[in-house]
């Protein structure tokens, strides 16, 4: 049964594409959601079955057939469901699946053979997480892992026509590859170490073993794969493409960012558990680097105008969360927080596309505003998205927040904690600002009155960039607002309730829950034969320091109330604040907006020097000299060869019985006297 | 009684006339004569070598021999007359044309 759940869109995907948009769109639309809906099916069924075993050894294995045979080296085509992957489908699957429904709506303007396309893309798309996440080994995964990172470049560059889309796409794809380079070396290390591919074995080969105390093998592979997932997770330094991947349509943000594809690295990470939890070394990079990259691209989510790249910001900034719990080791804190923020992000996405929707394609936070009386169920679903993401008691952001925060803390790291914390506010305080900027005060329609009322800079770079008032053609597109149209609405409103009730499947012990994903997680996490015995050996450590929690929550409670308290006062009651403050510090302002040049930075120490490189080693040397040398050379030689030899023909009858003569005597010479 | 050394070195004799007439001589028909002398040289001692040998493969290969030499002469001497007609002469040495 398992194997249908990756191929359920996989036929979808074969119909969309097979039928050559030759279908109506209605039908190509509810194709792909039909797919992902059965899919969806398949997946509650199976994970209901993984839930009535014995929660030590839960899993479910189809093997289907052998894929790669020699000798010794086996790779069967192995789907292996346990609790992990049983919680990934079931967010692949089900948000997916919302998020297409979404798309009939949302793309209903595209000609039939686009709208078709589109929807082939995001089956196959769904294809490929769902092998990722279902494959008992490496090979497998990466299948699935290469598959998102194609389908992650189609769909970014889905508007082709569009240079911006296209190098957007362009830059996810090849920014990508980057990661999966060291992902292969790090697999194949694995296998030359461990002489096999499988995760299960892997990890009962590692379970005997003591944790790296030096920097050795294991933690080299460790390494390795965690550089790997940075490219698909877009951590520091490889996060560049997630903002610029916004190029492409709203859903398809929402189904990298939320269901797939940024997920990726996060569950590679827990799928090897048992690895990264034997280099400590690794472990403590992998933290660092996660909260550098929530802190880091949280900065640059407070100034963002465009509505998009601060949630794609927002989405960096949580990616380094959950690398953050994974690095302390709280695995299933991690795991978790992918879980809930599945739900918000998603949520939010779809929000802003709807938003965007409404207002005709406009993206830019500054000529937005007082849409709340217009789009009440876009308002109030992202409302709900963003108490969420900010971490407001009762939400789902709060319970699997604060679990990491928490122990992170207990971890021993208290400056990780710290940077946690500082996110968390800022997390709040550009969530807030959207909203307020978005939804709240006067409305700011391109080229109207209130738009000039947004501050200085931003003025200044509205006269630039929006050019002198337009009323005729700008204007009369904020008259007619419509709301989200049923099909994108239902989903938002399933997201908003899963953004509120999301949190409690990991309602802390410490207000009399269970716990629950954390006790269903745990067994993902540790190598085969521990993890029977593992029944009532968490509960007691964490039980001693249940006050220390408390008063952690406390803390992240209120900075997020206060986050919020703070965009409020900077962008509803004091709306001139921002520009002052942007106009006291210049620099800093310029350096956030500009996204801290890191573009520049790369652009400037790397892809123009390769890009020289290229061009004039490589091509006016390498090619020029080098390989079009030897094709000309070759040529050259037969011609010049020739041009001597030449001469021996002379023509005449006589030279050559001559010559005739001469090799008979010589020949006959030789054996006479030899 | 005349040995088969006699007959040989009468046959390198005739060869080596054969052979002074190819490169000597500046008229293809000369020429052509001279290779016939040439083969006849070589049947010669074909004949020579069999008779002594007590076996008939001699005189077998200078029919064979016989036969091409007749075909070498006739398409010889039609490749000779149409030369002599684009060039009006039968100097070897002005038939350069596929000089290198």
């Amino acid at each position: 049964m398992l194997i249908w759940i990756p191929l359920l869109p996989l036929l979808g995907f074969l119909i969309n594409t097979g039928a050559g948009g030759r279908l109506p769109k209605s039908i190509s639309g509810a194709v792909a959601s039909l797919a992902m809906l059965a899919a969806f099916g398949v997946s509650v069924v199976e994970v209901a079955a993984l839930l009535n075993q014995a929660r030590g050894g839960r899993e479910l294995v189809q093997t289907i057939y052998t894929w790669i045979a020699s000798g010794d080296f086996q790779i069967p085509l192995t789907l292996r469901l346990d609790p992990l992957s049983a919680l990934m489908i079931l967010v692949v699957t089900g948000i997916g699946f919302l998020i297409h429904v979404y798309s009939t709506a949302y793309m209903h303007d595209e000609t039939a053979p686009e709208y078709a396309r589109y929807f082939s893309y995001l089956n196959l798309f769904a294809f490929f997480m769902l092998l990722l996440v279902l494959g008992a080994n490496f090979l497998i995964l990466f299948v699935g892992w290469e598959g998102v990172g194609l389908c992650s470049y189609l769909l970014i560059g889905f508007w082709y026509q569009k240079p911006s889309a296209a190098d957007a796409g362009k830059k996810a794809f090849i920014v990508n590859r980057i990661g999966d380079v060291a992902f292969i070396l790090g697999v194949l290390l694995a296998f030359v170490r461990f002489g096999t591919l499988d995760f299960q074995r892997l990890a009962g080969a590692l379970g005997p073993m003591a944790p790296e105390a030096a920097f050795g093998a294991v933690s080299l592979i460790a390494l390795l794969l965690f550089i790997g997932a940075t490219g698909k997770s877009a951590q520091i330094p490889l996060y560049v493409w997630l903002p610029d991947a916004m190029e492409g349509p709203t859903p398809v943000s929402a189904l990298i960012h939320a269901a797939t594809m940024v997920t990726a690295g996060v569950y590679l990470i827990g799928r090897n558990a048992v690895l990264f939890s034997h280099a400590p070394e690794v472990l403590l990079i992998v933290a660092v680097v996660g909260a550098l990259t929530a802190v880091w691209a949280g900065l640059f989510g407070l100034v963002q105008t465009d509505i998009k790249r601060v949630l794609a910001y927002s989405t960096v900034s949580q990616l380094g969360y959950m690398f953050l719990a994974m690095g302390v080791g709280a695995y299933a804190a991690g795991i978790f927080h992918l879980f809930t923020h599945a739900f918000f992000k998603a949520l939010l996405f779809l929000g802003a596309g709807a938003v965007i929707h409404a207002l005709a394609g406009e993206q830019d936070l500054r000529y937005m505003g007082g849409l709340r009386r217009d789009l009440p169920i876009t308002y109030w679903t992202f409302l709900m998205g963003s108490l969420a993401i900010a971490g407001v008691p009762g939400l789902a952001g709060f319970f699997s927040k604060d679990e990491i925060l928490y122990r992170t803390f207990a971890s021993g790291h208290a400056w990780l904690w710290l940077i946690g914390a500082a996110t968390s506010l800022m997390t709040a305080i550009y969530m807030f600002r959207l909203v307020f900027l978005a939804f709240h005060g006067p409305r700011r329609a391109r080229g109207s009155e209130a738009a000039r009322g947004v501050g200085a800079p931003q003025a200044e770079l509205l006269e630039r960039g929006g050019g002198p008032p337009r009323l005729n053609d700008e204007a009369p597109q904020h008259a007619h607002l419509h709301d989200a149209p049923r099909a994108m609405a239902i989903p938002l409103v399933v997201l908003a309730l899963g953004s509120i009730l999301a949190g409690y499947v990991g309602f802390p012990e410490m207000f009399g829950g269970a716990n629950w994903i954390e006790h269903f997680l745990e067994p993902s996490f540790t190598a085969p034969a521990l993890a029977e015995s593992l029944e009532g050996t968490e509960a007691a450590g964490v039980a001693a320091s249940h006050s220390l929690e408390m008063v952690l929550v406390i803390v992240s409670s209120f900075l997020a109330l206060a986050g919020i308290g703070l965009a409020a006062q900077l962008y509803l009651k004091h709306p001139g604040v921002p520009a002052r403050l942007a106009a006291r510090f210049p620099w800093l302002y310029r350096f956030l907006v500009n996204k801290g040049y890191v573009d520049e930075i790369y652009d400037e120490t790397l892809v123009q020097p390769i890009r020289s490189l290229s061009e004039n080693v490589l091509w006016k040397g390498l090619d020029t000299r080098v390989i079009d040398g030897a094709v000309n050379g070759v040529g050259t030689i037969v011609v010049e060869t020739g041009a001597a030899v030449r001469h021996l023909q002379t023509g005449s009858m006589r030279a050559y019985a001559l010559s005739v003569l001469l090799g008979a005597v010589l020949m006959v010479g030789y054996y006479l006297w030899r | 009684m005349a040995s088969l050394n006699h007959y040989l070195i009468l046959s390198g004799v005739i060869f080596t006339i054969g052979v002074a007439g190819v490169f000597l001589r500046r008229n293809l028909i000369t020429i052509l004569l001279s290779i016939e002398v040439m083969l006849n040289a070589v049947n010669l001692s074909f004949i020579a070598f069999g008779h002594f040998q007590g076996s008939a493969d001699g005189q077998i290969i200078v029919f064979f021999v016989i036969t091409v030499a007749a075909a070498e002469a006739a398409v010889g001497l039609a490749l000779v007359i149409s030369l002599f007609r684009h060039v009006e002469t039968l100097n070897p040495d002005a038939f350069r044309q596929l000089r290198g």
